[in-house]
């Protein structure tokens, strides 16, 4: 026999019993059933929840951070901006640095090594910050330290260009960057802007492969341009400066206002601090005098009674008023001038500020006619500048006046004004008779004033202003080469808890410039000068001088008086064809 | 069944272009992350460089740079020689501003 007959086989005549093959389908069947069961169940149940467990592994939402808005002067130079900074932070628990790494990081933080220790040693806190804000490459040397448990935090820095030049306009931030004063402060909301965040997808790189959504766009602040030109400003400030530190004052301060639009070009105040260095600071440092102080004004507020009476035709520039003796008794109180004069026309009760003449005109008004006068331009109400803190100052009701307080009032005591409400009221003499409202920010257009006084009345007091500031007026070291101005000095008693002081004094100068087309009102004002020297004339005048001819030849403006050459031979082309 | 296979060709070339498509777009959001980080970068840079010219160019220093250093005095009216300028001088510094008078 060769092979085997496989046809024969025994092996396949054995006949399997019927169920074993339907079995065996049956359980294909029924692992296809699982199978299709679990597809439904996790294509049909259980999508959502996989789907977010997957985009876990890949999504990301990214914060963006809004930038805080910059701050310019009207040309663009920038005031303040924010600079990224990082603060390092730890949680003391996983910090196990050795003696040595640690002295390290205390010297790049610029810390006592006693006080990092101490700052770590407290494990029960998850957060601790070693020091805010420092420098990128300070934060770049601490990440080569390469320590668990130290790490830093992303922020801004802000820092101001013109440092205590401008400290009290701009203000300042806290190190959150939230606005504490001056304009950050005012218009935070503004400034601030509005982070935003978006969802991602990331590959394993960790690079960004797909935007899924932007949940919220970010905004960065707004930038501000402000009214103010550093130049002027500088200018102000310098010769603020120099005269508080002569007359040894306890105070100062000194705005500049464009006539034409109501901006604000210049505003400063002594004493003042570095907004990029606010270690120790106080109180008096921080106040800006010019919106916030209230004084009493004296002399300066001569004008608005005498133009008042002028308007009412109660007298002319030339009606005469007899201030003889110099002494003057209302009721039971007596007033006086510093000098003694005789008959005066109104004219020179400008010229030379005779209380006792503008009391005597005062007493011919209705009170109620020198209330709404002084109401009209803006005294007792705080401005509308969009600035914490702008006093209102003090004008009492004119029910309550008694005729000694209506004489005081009509030359500048009982009440009380801040600078900037008095140069803002002088801006009806350096325009035709209407007050218009100042403004922080640069605008292009011109103001729209709202009449006091009739035009005739505002050329007629700018002629008297001219006067005072003028030869044999009580300013003429307010002159200024070049340029015709006018003004008033004031020369006030300071207020010390309801009495006047017989040696403290606050003297103030507000006044225009050129006269022939008014562009600038300056209003300076030094407080507590304690040099012997404290007349309005003599210690705020020549700041009023400097501060205008320097600020009219910053705006090109073309000098409206005779000018002798001291320097130029006098054969000189006056004339290029 | 031709009709299928012609199918079955476009239907690959389609898959095809969506991988393609697909990492194309990846690559350009890259490349748009990193231009808007180059940007946010530069932003910071200039806000820097910003400051820092407004910082050095403080008239203060200015000031005492051109007093103390260099012995400058300020131009006052009575050392500046102020010149009229006759018609046509006129006209032609107004067409030099820029816009006929």
């Amino acid at each position: 026999m060769r092979g085997v007959q496989f046809h024969a086989s025994p092996v396949l005549a054995i006949k399997m019993p019927a169920w074993r093959s339907r079995f065996i389908i049956f359980l294909l069947f029924a692992g296809f059933l699982a199978l299709v069961v679990r597809a439904l169940y996790l294509q049909g149940f259980s999508t959502d929840f996989l789907q977010t467990q997957g985009e876990m592994r890949y999504a990301r939402t990214l914060e963006m951070p809004a930038t805080r808005g910059k701050i310019t002067d009207r040309n663009g130079v920038v005031l303040a901006s924010s600079v990224p900074a990082l603060s390092v932070w730890a949680i003391p628990e996983d910090v196990d640095a050795s003696p040595a790494e640690l002295s390290t990081l205390a010297k790049l933080l610029d810390l006592p090594p006693a006080d990092l220790k101490k700052k770590l040693s407290d494990d029960d806190r998850k957060f601790v910050y070693l020091k805010r804000q420092v420098t990128p490459e300070t934060a770049d040397a601490v990440d080569k330290l390469n320590l668990s448990g130290i790490h830093e935090r992303k922020e801004f820095h802000r820092l101001y260009s013109q440092g205590e030049t401008m400290a009290h306009i701009i203000g300042f931030t806290n190190v959150e960057d939230i606005g504490q004063e001056g304009i950050e402060l005012a218009w935070e909301k503004d400034l601030a802007g509005q982070p935003g965040s978006r969802r991602v997808f990331k590959d394993r790189l960790g690079r960004v492969i797909e935007d899924v959504a932007s949940i919220r766009t970010p905004h960065d602040g707004r930038d501000l341009t402000l009214s103010i030109d550093s130049q002027i400003q500088y200018l102000a400030y310098s010769d603020l400066k120099a005269a508080v530190e002569a007359h040894r004052a306890k105070a100062g301060a000194i705005i500049v206002v464009n006539v034409r639009t109501g901006e604000i070009l210049a505003l400063a105040n002594l004493p003042t601090y570095n907004p990029n260095d606010r270690s120790d600071l106080s109180g008096a440092q921080l106040r800006n005098r010019v919106l916030t102080d209230t004084y009493e004004p004296g002399s300066t507020l001569k004008p608005f009674t005498i133009s008042l009476a002028l308007a009412k035709g109660v007298v002319t520039p030339q009606t005469i008023i007899d201030t003889a003796p110099g002494r003057l008794t209302i009721g039971t109180a007596t007033i006086s001038d510093s000098h003694a004069h005789g008959a005066l026309s109104v004219e020179d009760i400008i010229k030379v500020s005779s209380n006792i003449g503008t009391a005597k005109i005062a007493l011919r008004l209705p009170s109620e006619d020198m209330w709404d006068m002084f109401e009209s331009v803006g005294l007792g109400q705080a401005p509308h500048i969009g600035f914490p803190g702008s006093a209102a100052g003090r004008l009492r009701p004119y029910k309550s006046w008694r005729p000694i307080e209506q004489a005081t009032m009509a030359y500048g005591y009982g009440l009380s004004v801040s600078l900037l409400q008095m140069a803002r009221a002088y801006t009806i003499f350096a325009r035709n008779g209407d007050m218009i409202p100042l403004t922080l920010f640069r605008t292009e257009s011109p103001a729209q004033g709202v009449q006091v006084i009739p035009p005739g009345i505002a050329a007629e007091m700018r002629h008297m202003l001219e006067a005072a500031a003028g030869p044999g007026g009580t300013a003429p070291r307010a002159q200024v080469v070049g340029y015709r101005v006018a003004g008033k000095t004031g020369t006030a008693h300071k207020l010390e808890n309801g009495v006047y002081t017989g040696d403290k004094y606050v003297g103030s100068f507000v006044g225009f410039a050129p006269v022939s087309d008014p562009r600038i009102v300056v209003a300076v004002m030094i407080d507590e000068p304690t040099d012997g020297v404290y007349y309005g004339g003599d210690v705020a005048g020549p700041v009023f001088s400097a501060v205008v001819g320097g600020a009219l030849r910053a705006l090109n403006v073309e000098p409206d008086s005779p000018i002798k050459s001291l320097i130029i031979p006098p054969d000189a082309p006056g004339e290029v064809p | 069944m031709r009709l299928n296979a012609l199918l079955v060709v476009i239907l690959m070339a389609s898959a095809l272009s969506l991988v393609s498509s697909q990492y194309q777009a990846r690559r350009l959001i890259g490349d748009l992350e990193l231009a808007q980080s180059e940007q946010h970068r530069q932003e910071i840079l200039w806000n820097q460089l910003q400051l820092d010219q407004a910082s050095l160019s403080k008239h203060q220093l200015i000031d005492v740079a051109a007093r103390r250093d260099l012995n400058m005095q300020p131009a006052t009216p009575a050392r500046t020689q102020y010149i009229t300028l006759s018609h046509d001088a006129m006209h032609a510094a107004a067409l030099l501003e820029g816009g006929p008078q």
